[in-house]
């Protein structure tokens, strides 16, 4: 296959994240010929372009779908079904909304060149320690990857070495982000309190208004997706994701064989957490506010339903879930704002008892049926994983 | 123990009252030698004074009125009652002076009948335009006050001394400490003469004599009124060099002890009171967490759907009021068995429809159930309103118990916390008790051999999670006493609820009550400390560490399999 001249070895085998890859390239490609080498070259048929808040409502899509990769990593491969990482995903849009505030200056409404308005707003004096810093994009992009990663290896290895799992462990990071919630909300923890982080101007001197800046970040989102999910297919090839899906299926067992369950389960969710804050910083740009709403419960668990929907434990699933999902929701807000929280609803319960394998297990279903050959045996395992 | 009067309740009511005793009432002492002709001659004296009111002067009036008050005479009573409330008029033709019992008699004419100030007859409707009001200010408004309570703290109604001797709590008038001396001697009621002393203690500290000030201020050190502490803050107040303004230094020293006894006792009634909110949360919790204790503690099943059933009781106590309106506090009875009926149903048909097709499967179920939380929320949405809905209080629910003025809970509270233990009675009864309670525990316990033994599982689990539904509507009802109804009702509770349960160890009742209660009070005493969120978090970050180092819960149970899946 000519195709797999463009890939990596360990993507040989996975026709789904091969398609889905080409595809993203493909509308990178033309997003960024027709909205920005045209316009630049050939200003008279500037008319052809897709116009930007779509571009940009793609790149947010993308962003959610990279949260979903995040998600499927650690349950659809390793079975931990954390109702909290929308939470990681809000650390590291909190990250970058701080580089965003400090990049204001003194063109907020105050115009204080010290302190971001909110601040200003409050009656505070000085800068708080944890914003210093936050000037830097360099140290921006380590936090972006370290707050999330952190809380991540704090929770996790408290968690996992008490050997919680299951519901136990959903209900838990649940209490995590609904804990992170509250305390983003209060005024006092300097993170612009109920308002969140917003009115942001421009990013490495660039204006986040014009539509060149647009673009690019929706490019570097579109790259993100695709690094993030070349990086997830090696891991989940290699020697660790095979170890990560014996714990799945078998905890006790792969304990027993010998492997240190906890390193395991420590280290994909830690690194799974980190996807969701790299999500989550190239999310706040985009859609321009941060707040403490992205915190609430409801989000973690209505990502989980995208992953249900696409179908765990395929990484391309993920994407085409949250892409589908977020595609109807915008719809249907718009639309049909009574059905969509109706549609959403029947969305979860559909997934579960129908379709347990989610869309892509829906399309091997119907190709199967068309090969009579292997039917049989197909049937076999889906009894057993079901 | 008393209720706290309503302070509307001082109406024209009470001056029929104070009308119909005041002749056996003694005022002063020398009101015992009054005759026939003191009789004739207040009359003369009222007749004299009250067309003097129309006097543009407010010093005037001021001491007008209190001639006026100082006449023992019913009809004097009323012609303040009347100034102070704005019902006094004059005739703009004769300049006699008129009352009007109610505003406005005829709308459309904007007529109104006036009647005779000094002997109460009816005189007749006349227009608007032909009498003028007498004006009142602040300052005259708030003499007629303390003259009217002077004259009712001799009162025989025990309600009107009551209130009449709170409101000169509220001034401070020297004038008053012979009424109220007087007063204190006939007084029989010991609470009220306890008010009396402490109104004459407040007046007597500012007095000249230093033991009278010493006495006055020992008596204020054992009152628990904020004005007895506001009046030894204001003894021992300092100048800006920090020396006290007061000289005298016994006084000093006595008011240091007060304030010292008064704050003590406040600091106790205090944690008291934090000791009862407490307990008011925990039960909430305890009514909120205690379906899910049945249905996730012994079933196993995560209902992400359990605050939408406990929203659906809420609404249907919403739905019972609408239903009759009349019957405010017996629809509140009614309510209960129709929100265990409705959630219980709606959770019947949960499980029979969705969580009996997911059993083994426990994340799928969470899905399904939050799934079937948003269908809930939006269908409550869309067939009754997406704003709040108004659940009425019945009066046997508002009002408080007051222990003294600084403890003081609110009934609805009392009833829910015992509501609650209630409930929680009548589910261990079940689970202990009766036959369903030994085929739950069969079931839960051993599923395969309760199988065996003929107990019909499928029909069980049915019945358990419609048991645990039908409980959390029932604490729907409990909390449209205390919260807003609305679609996002259960949204709050779910998580709290949750953690109640793990925390208290799955499959044990009496661990959820012990949970409720420990999170309640925990949260209730660190608000102070921390503020309302802070403490919130605190305690979420305390039970997130907490089920790593237990993760069976306080009282875990005993002698099963431990984890794995």
């Amino acid at each position: 296959m000519i195709i797999n001249r463009f890939f990596p070895q360990f993507m040989h085998k996975d026709t789904g994240g091969k398609w889905l890859l080409s595809l993203l390239a493909l509308v990178t490609i033309i997003v960024i010929i027709f909205n920005f080498l045209i316009p630049l070259l050939l200003p008279e048929m500037s008319a052809l372009h897709m116009p930007t808040y779509m571009v940009t409502l793609l790149g947010k899509y993308l962003c959610l779908a990279l949260l979903a990769i995040a998600l499927d990593l650690v349950w659809g491969y390793c079975g931990i079904l954390s109702l909290g990482h929308a939470a990681f995903f809000a650390l590291g849009g909190y990250a970058m909304g701080m580089y965003l505030m400090r990049q204001i200056g003194d063109r907020g409404v105050y115009g204080n060149p010290e302190l971001p308005d909110f601040m200003v707003f409050l009656n505070w004096q000085e800068l708080p320690w944890y914003w210093i810093g936050f000037d830097s994009f360099a140290f921006t992009a380590l936090m972006i990857l370290l707050v999330p990663g952190l809380l991540a290896y704090v929770f996790g290895w408290m968690t996992f070495r008490s050997r919680v799992t299951g519901v136990y462990l959903s209900i838990m990071t649940q209490a995590m982000t609904y804990a992170l919630m509250l305390a983003f909300f209060r005024n006092e923890m300097g993170l612009g309190g109920n308002n969140g982080l917003t009115d942001f101007k421009d990013i490495l001197g660039f204006s986040l208004q014009s539509d060149g800046t647009r673009i690019i970040i929706f490019s570097l989102s579109a790259l993100a997706l695709a690094l993030g999910y070349i990086t997830s297919r090696f891991i989940v090839e290699s020697k660790l994701g095979k170890t990560v899906v014996a714990i799945r299926d078998a905890e006790l067992r792969t304990r027993f064989i010998g492997y240190k369950v906890e390193d395991y389960k420590l280290w994909i969710f830690v690194f799974s957490a980190m996807l969701a804050g790299v999500a989550g910083a190239l999310y706040v740009p985009q859609v321009g506010i941060i707040n403490p709403g992205e915190f609430s419960p409801i989000n973690s668990i209505e990502l989980a339903i995208w992953v249900a929907i696409g179908g765990r434990g395929t990484l391309f699933g993920a994407v085409i879930g949250a892409l589908l999902v977020n595609y109807a929701k915008t719809y249907f807000t718009g639309a049909l704002p009574e059905f969509w929280l109706f549609a959403l609803g029947t969305l979860f319960i559909v997934s579960t008892l129908y379709l347990p394998k989610g869309i892509v297990g829906l399309f091997e279903r119907i190709k199967n049926k068309n090969s009579d050959q292997n039917k049989q045996a197909e049937n076999k395992l889906e009894e057993k994983t079901a | 123990m008393k209720f706290i009067p309503q302070k509307n309740s001082l109406s024209l009511r009470l001056i029929y009252l104070i009308l119909s005793l005041l002749s056996a009432s003694n005022l002063y002492a020398a009101d015992d030698n009054l005759n026939e002709d003191v009789i004739k001659n207040t009359h003369d004296q009222l007749k004299e004074l009250i067309p003097q009111l129309q006097v543009k002067n407010f010093k005037k009036k001021i001491i007008l009125v209190k001639q006026l008050a100082a006449i023992n005479d019913p009809q004097s009573i009323i012609v303040l009652q009347a100034l102070l409330n704005s019902r006094l008029y004059y005739q703009k033709a004769d300049k006699s002076v008129v009352l009007l019992q109610k505003k406005e008699v005829h709308k459309k004419s904007k007529q109104y009948e006036i009647f005779n100030a000094l002997d109460n007859k009816k005189i007749g409707l006349v227009e608007k335009k032909t009498i003028k009001k007498i004006a009142t200010n602040n300052k005259l408004r708030k003499t007629i006050r303390t003259l009217l309570a002077q004259k009712e703290i001799t009162n025989a109604d025990l309600n009107i001394r009551q209130a009449a001797v709170k409101e000169i709590l509220t001034g401070n008038d020297a004038s008053l400490l012979p009424a109220l001396k007087q007063a204190q001697t006939v007084e029989t009621d010991e609470s009220q003469k306890d008010l009396l002393n402490l109104a004459i203690a407040l007046i007597e500290v500012d007095a000249q004599d230093t033991s009278t000030r010493q006495s006055a201020i020992k008596l204020l050190g054992n009152s628990l009124y904020p004005r007895a502490k506001g009046k030894l803050d204001t003894i021992l107040a300092t100048n800006d060099k920090g020396e006290f303004i007061e000289q005298d230094k016994d006084v000093i020293k006595t008011a240091q002890k007060a304030l010292k006894r008064i704050n003590a006792k406040l600091s106790l009634f205090g944690n008291l009171e934090t000791l009862f909110f407490g307990l008011s949360l925990g039960s909430v919790l305890l009514l909120a967490a205690i379906g899910l204790s049945i249905t996730f503690g012994v079933m196993g099943v995560i209902n992400m759907a359990h605050g939408e059933l406990i929203m659906l009781g809420a609404y249907t106590t919403y739905l019972v009021q609408q239903l009759m309106p009349n019957e405010i506090g017996l629809s509140l009875i009614v309510a209960i068995p129709a929100a265990f009926i409705v959630s219980g149903l709606f959770g019947i048909a949960i499980e029979r429809g969705i969580i009996r097709h997911l059993y083994g499967r426990p994340l799928e179920t969470l899905l399904a159930t939050f799934g079937i939380s948003l269908l809930l929320q939006q269908m409550v949405r869309s067939l009754i309103s997406a704003q709040n809905v108004p659940v009425i209080t019945p009066s046997w629910l508002s009002g408080s118990l007051v222990f003294n003025p600084a403890f003081a809970i609110t009934y609805n509270r009392i009833y829910i916390f015992f509501f609650a233990l209630l409930v929680f009675a009548f589910l261990l009864l079940i689970l202990k008790k009766t036959s369903l309670g030994l085929q739950v525990r069969a079931v839960a316990q051993n599923r395969s051999m309760a199988t065996a033994m003929g107990i019909k599982t499928q029909w069980v689990d049915s019945l358990t999670f419609g048991l645990g539904s039908g409980v959390a509507g029932v604490a729907g009802v409990a909390l449209s006493q205390l919260t807003n109804v609305g679609p996002n009702l259960g949204q709050a509770y779910i998580i709290d609820s949750f953690m109640v349960v793990v925390f208290g160890g799955v499959e044990n009742l009496w661990g959820t009550l012990v949970a409720a209660m420990t999170l309640g009070i925990t949260n209730k005493f660190l608000e102070p400390w921390a503020g309302a969120v802070m403490s919130k978090i605190i305690v979420l970050i305390f039970l997130i560490i907490f089920i790593q180092k237990r993760p069976n819960g306080l009282f875990p149970q005993k002698g099963r399999s431990s984890g794995g899946h």
